[in-house]
């Protein structure tokens, strides 16, 4: 097992303040969250409590209708369109559906940036695509479109695109969802390499307690539209707080009301 | 009495309003693809496939209703006309009729509902499976990617297109003329470049680059406002073949209009 890296850096890389959007009704509620350069944060909240609609903020597809997002003290929701892009070559994220282009195949989707972006020689793009497939567990599917391959296929894929073009920053949201028992150790361990090999700053959602003990430096627990808890695995599974500790045990009793969420 | 009234007028006022909403929306597709097609990167490759969906795959279709046309429109009107002798003139009955008017308009509904449905649904589709997020998350702007290629593939395929037709049109008329109504086919010729000019040719293919672009735009300017699964997809098609047909019909009347003479 690659071993953690404690060696993370005070430097804060992602800043969420005071968070508000709203759809029909408020999903985030004043949201506040520092993310460390170099640590893998991991996510945890109740389904429909605005997890992938939190991580679609930090990258800039969703506007925060209050409160402002900085990237390495920029303001995300200030920048133009090019500043946005530039930012965002720093950035991969595996959507939870995977969100694969049906019309290209998995070597272009993996290569999408190489493709678009450089000038890139057609045998290297193809090399790194390989070599991006081999750490998800692929192999022999670059020249299959995305119709064809399984659910826990494509979200590999999809995760392969993510860390394609070596990001400094990898969102992921349920990157083991859908996966073998065995597949989602093997994308753990993935993770967990990219940090300390590569010093990729992490932030995953997942569902995943097992996941989420193992790959997280600190894990969030989100509730109502906030941050409610925040520490590392340790502190978590010893925490005083009763919403964390059903959500984290599982339980079906205990003061989060299981019908309205609330 | 005075509630159902008000209702009424409330009714009218939203419809109103929904409308110039989505007029604006798709003006608004149109000027910020238009600005984006001279900004990399290019992508050539893309454009060229939707110029084979948009023109090349539309030729039978479009050769098929052309000749279909160009038949009726002879065998109709020879018989009209010949009642007061003028039947020697149908070749620039024909003429006229198609390169102005049928040949465009024609040409433009049945490219909406073939080209147009299946912009609309692909791009409806990308955009409730999140892959026009995953764009943006890869730095690629979704107009640059998506909306571009098309909306130059339909003003730059349309032309060629209706030009095709016309051509087919005309003969399908001349074959009509020639072979059920005897007439001598050298009054046809005749005839068609006694009144067809080239200016009708030119104001016909005019209106075709402007259908053009407003198939693109209305076709993924409803498949980027989907939302809801694929019943949303299913109504972002309908709606968008729907929009486009009565916006060419509109605009045809507008450019007739502005043309005419
Ligand atoms: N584009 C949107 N339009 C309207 N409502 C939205 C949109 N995206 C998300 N929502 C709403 O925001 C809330 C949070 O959604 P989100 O997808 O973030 O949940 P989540 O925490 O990721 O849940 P899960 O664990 O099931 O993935 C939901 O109630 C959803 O209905
Ligand atoms: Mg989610």
């Amino acid at each position: 097992m690659a071993e953690k890296n404690r060696k993370i850096g005070k430097k804060v890389i992602i800043e969420a303040s005071n968070i508000h959007k709203s759809f029909e009704s408020p999903v985030l509620k004043g949201l506040n969250l520092k993310i460390y350069e170099g640590e893998v944060i991991v996510i945890i909240g109740r389904s429909g409590c605005g997890k992938s609609v939190f991580l679609k903020h930090i990258i800039g597809i969703l506007k925060p209708d209050e409160g402002s997002i900085y990237y390495n003290g920029l303001n995300i929701s200030e920048l133009s369109e090019k500043e946005l892009n530039d930012v965002r070559m720093d950035f991969g994220m595996l959507f939870q559906g995977a969100a694969l282009f049906d019309s290209l195949t998995v070597k272009e989707n993996i290569g999408f940036r190489f493709y678009e972006y450089t000038k890139m020689k057609d045998d290297e793009i193809t090399e790194i695509v390989r070599e991006k497939l081999q750490m998800v567990g692929l192999v022999g599917i670059e020249d299959m479109y995305p119709a064809e391959l399984s659910g826990g296929m494509k979200k590999r894929v999809g995760l392969a695109r993510a860390i394609a073009s070596e990001p400094k920053v990898v969102l992921y949201d349920e990157p083991t969802t859908g996966l073998d028992p065995i597949m989602a150790d093997v994308i753990n361990e993935l993770i967990l390499k990219l940090q300390s090999e590569l010093n990729i700053t992490s932030v995953a959602v997942t569902h995943d307690m097992v996941s989420a003990y193992k790959i997280a430096d600190r894990i969030a627990m989100m509730y109502d539209g906030k941050i409610i808890e925040i520490g590392t695995p340790e502190e978590i599974k010893n925490t005083d707080n009763q919403v964390v500790k059903q959500f984290i045990t599982g339980s079906s009793k205990g003061p989060i009301d299981v019908i309205s969420g609330k | 009495m005075l509630d159902i009234l008000l209702a009424w007028f409330e009714g009218i006022g939203k419809r109103t309003l929904r409308f110039l909403g989505n007029m604006g929306g798709i003006t608004l597709m149109f000027y910020r693809a238009f600005i984006n097609i001279f900004l990399p990167p290019f992508g050539i490759k893309r454009t060229f496939k939707q110029m084979l969906v948009f023109g090349v795959e539309s030729i039978p279709v479009v050769a098929l209703t052309a000749v279909f046309t160009g038949m009726v429109l002879a065998l109709q009107t020879t018989y009209e006309i010949s009642k007061f002798g003028a039947e020697n003139y149908i070749g620039g009955v024909v003429g006229l009729s198609m390169t102005r008017e049928l040949g465009p308009v024609l040409t433009s509904l049945i490219v909406a509902g073939r080209v147009g449905a299946s912009i609309a649904a692909e791009i409806g589709t990308m955009k409730v499976t999140e892959q026009i997020d995953a764009l943006e998350t890869l730095a690629m702007n979704p107009i640059r990617y998506l909306v571009v290629p098309r909306l130059i593939a339909g003003i730059t395929m349309l032309p060629l297109l209706c030009a095709l037709a016309d051509f087919i049109g005309i003969g399908g008329g001349f074959a009509v003329s020639v072979y059920t109504y005897d007439i001598p086919s050298r009054f046809y010729m005749d005839s068609f470049q006694d009144i067809v000019g080239a200016y009708d040719l030119f104001v016909g293919l005019l209106k075709t680059i402007v259908f053009g672009a407003i198939i693109a735009c209305v076709a993924c300017y409803y498949g980027f406002k989907t939302s809801g699964g694929a019943e949303g997809v299913g109504r972002a098609t309908t709606i968008a073949v729907v929009s486009s047909c009565i916006i060419i019909l509109l605009a045809d009347v507008l450019l007739t209009a502005l043309f005419v003479g």
